[in-house]
């Protein structure tokens, strides 16, 4: 806010005004001043603030010259944004001249326009466009671009033209490689820490595997927390912990909620890989993990949820209805066979309305109890009914 | 002090022993007190952090590829929970939707390809699915295997096969797939999505009980279709490579 000068709002020689904005305070850094309400007015060479009127009538005003902005963006909306008035963030340059100003100095390289009844024109826009054109600056006789440039053409087409937008781009280019190589330095100093506790956590974890020394039951709990966050997998802790964990809990709780009835439309089975989906287009923000979600199915039994967790031989996870077994499913299905004297996975799928997957586990199951034989070639896996068992020979 | 026999160093020994264990204990928990405070330590250098260089991780895909390296090289995985400490960088949400996309990409082309599609065509659709919006940057082959690796864990067949020459692809059925079958694939892609068993014997001597047995399978499985025109011999062609199915709209 030290930027800031007290100015007389005359239009210096080829300055014109660009957009108006009414209801505007001005913020030294995230601090509010007491500059409020006021108007705000744009120009080429500079950002004009004035109690309302005082404008009008060529009264003191503040303003902030254009060269000493170095970068102009929008406050991100936060989950308030609802009752906040729209933010601009303009980035300052250091000001060597400390003269005439409301405020002598300030912790913060810069200052916020906040728009209360939000912005009619495009702000953003336009004061990037003027940053860009450097509408400020005086006409200089050596730019290279169009020939045709005479002097008695306004200022503000200047530094337009190929090698204005060239040099530009450069400059943006330049300033993102700058601040890659800048996250590189952060994000190697940050793993070096990481790294530095994933050692020390191995140690810890060693301890408490041999049981050595009196690590209380309360630091094992804290411990385990700490490597599930850093996102560590340790096998010493793996299991225990995300039973006992009251957000694998609650989530088991919520999921099991919400997908109950879907799971009992599909025919008492679904897939994790589904479930995945399903709640995560559900939740749309915050989505759950992979890992998340089979730590929350996994406990779902044990907190004697509708749902719970199954795995079959061949790896594959469904949520499945707690009523259902193994051995109805077998039964249904086997009728299933009988009738139609002969079935693939394809069209027990198509039948049931199921996914293939599960069509395949259902016959597999049926096969395990006995009840169906398969017949394997190259047109593919098709069960027919146990003769074996059931014709009386 | 000289050593003593007799009761008393018996006994004196005990009390070593126990004082050594207490030291013990006193180390390891300054080890815990250490580790709990390096924790809050890294917790704020991390927040920091992602203030100031979110929006690049979320931007740039080759800033985003590094950092996976490097947590991988130390251990740590910063997928593993929504609700970690990594949390903080956003990238959670990144990966997660972007694997939800590719479940439903691969089942609405699995009737298809039967259940295997090249990662080229893969990052083709998701990006046409995913709209123009600047919030759906650019994903590239990378960010792609890794959300693809992540539904592994739920056993119903995700798994991303290399072919070689940097091509990958990704299945979502369950099925082995030998090394057999990933070098059949490689040879049909270099023949305009078709093989038979003399051209195998040719291109990679092998004899023909080996080339039958492994095109019965991927017979079987779905991943490939039988032509019986060639007068000569049965030729097997993959849907999963033919171009008009990659570029194909639906």
């Amino acid at each position: 806010m030290n930027r800031v000068k007290y100015t007389n709002p005359i239009l210096l020689d080829g300055e014109s005004t660009v957009i108006v904005e009414n209801n505007v305070r001005l913020y030294d850094g995230d601090q509010k001043t007491s500059f409020e309400g006021g108007e705000l007015i744009i120009t080429t060479h500079r950002i004009l603030w004035g109690r309302p009127g005082a404008i009008a009538r060529g009264q003191t005003c503040l303003a902030l010259n254009f060269d000493l902005i170095v970068f102009v963006e929008e406050e991100p909306a936060s989950t308030f944004s609802f009752s906040r008035s729209r933010k601009v963030i303009l980035h300052l340059a250091e000001c060597q001249d400390q003269s005439d100003g409301p405020q002598y100095n300030s912790y913060y390289n810069f200052i916020k326009l906040s728009f209360r009844d939000g912005y009619t024109n495009n702000v953003i826009g336009v004061l990037n466009d003027l940053l860009q054109k450097k509408t400020w600056e005086p006409l200089s006789p050596e730019t290279p671009e169009a020939p045709e440039v005479k002097s008695q053409l306004p200022t503000i087409k200047l530094r337009t033209g190929i090698v204005g937008i060239e040099r530009s781009l450069q400059e943006k280019q330049k300033a993102t490689d700058e601040s890659i190589s800048v996250a590189f330095q952060d994000l190697s100093k940050l793993m070096a820490m990481a790294k530095d506790m994933v050692r020390l956590s191995g140690t810890i974890s060693t301890k408490i595997k041999e049981k050595q020394g009196d690590i209380t039951e309360d630091e094992t709990v804290r411990f385990k927390s700490y490597l599930m966050s850093l996102g560590i997998d340790d096998p010493v802790t793996r299991d225990s912990y995300k039973s006992d964990n009251q957000y694998y809990k609650s989530l088991a709780k919520q999921i099991s909620e919400f997908l109950v009835s879907h799971v009992e439309e599909m025919g008492g089975m679904m897939a994790l890989t589904d479930v995945f989906c399903r709640v995560n287009r559900a939740r749309s923000l915050e989505l759950l993990s992979p890992e998340d979600i089979l730590n929350a199915c996994r406990v779902m039994e044990s907190l004697d949820l509708p749902l719970k967790l199954f795995q079959f031989n061949s790896g594959v996870m469904v949520l499945q209805l707690r009523t259902l077994d193994d051995e109805s499913i077998a039964e249904a299905t086997a009728i299933l066979v009988d009738d139609r004297n002969s079935l693939s996975a394809e069209e027990l799928s198509q039948q049931l309305g199921i996914s293939l997957t599960l069509a395949k586990e259902r016959l597999l199951t049926t096969e395990k109890y006995g009840k169906c034989c398969r017949d394997d070639s190259i047109e593919g896996l098709r069960f027919y009914p146990n003769l074996f068992l059931t014709k009386e020979e | 002090m000289r050593r003593r026999a007799g009761l008393g160093a018996i006994q004196k020994q005990k009390l070593e022993q126990e004082k050594y264990k207490d030291k013990g204990n006193e180390i390891q928990e300054n080890q815990f007190e250490q580790m709990t405070k390096q924790l809050e330590v890294f917790k704020i250098n991390l927040e920091e952090f992602a203030t100031k260089h979110k929006n690049e991780i979320r931007k740039n895909p080759e800033f985003r590829k590094q950092f996976q390296e490097m947590c991988a090289s130390i251990g740590v995985d910063p997928l593993s929970s929504g609700k970690g400490f990594w949390s903080v960088l956003g990238i959670g949400d990144f990966y997660y939707e972007l694997a939800v996309q590719i479940v439903e990409v691969c089942l609405a082309t699995n009737y298809k390809n039967g259940g295997l599609i090249g990662l080229d065509e893969l990052r083709t659709r998701l990006i046409k699915a995913r709209g123009q919006s600047k919030q759906h940057q650019e994903i590239s082959k990378d960010d792609l295997i890794r959300a693809a690796q992540k539904l592994k864990i739920f056993g119903s067949g995700f798994n991303v096969v290399p072919m070689g020459k940097g091509k990958y692809m990704v299945q979502s059925v369950p099925g082995e797939l030998s090394m057999d079958h990933s070098a059949i694939l490689q040879q049909a892609e270099k023949n305009q999505a078709f093989v038979s068993v003399s051209y195998l014997r040719r291109e990679l001597s092998w004899e023909m009980e080996r080339s039958q047995k492994a095109l019965e399978h991927m017979v079987n499985q779905g991943l490939a279709w039988v032509d019986l025109q060639n007068p000569q011999e049965k030729l097997y062609y993959f849907p999963s490579l033919f171009t008009a199915c990659v570029n194909a709209s639906s």
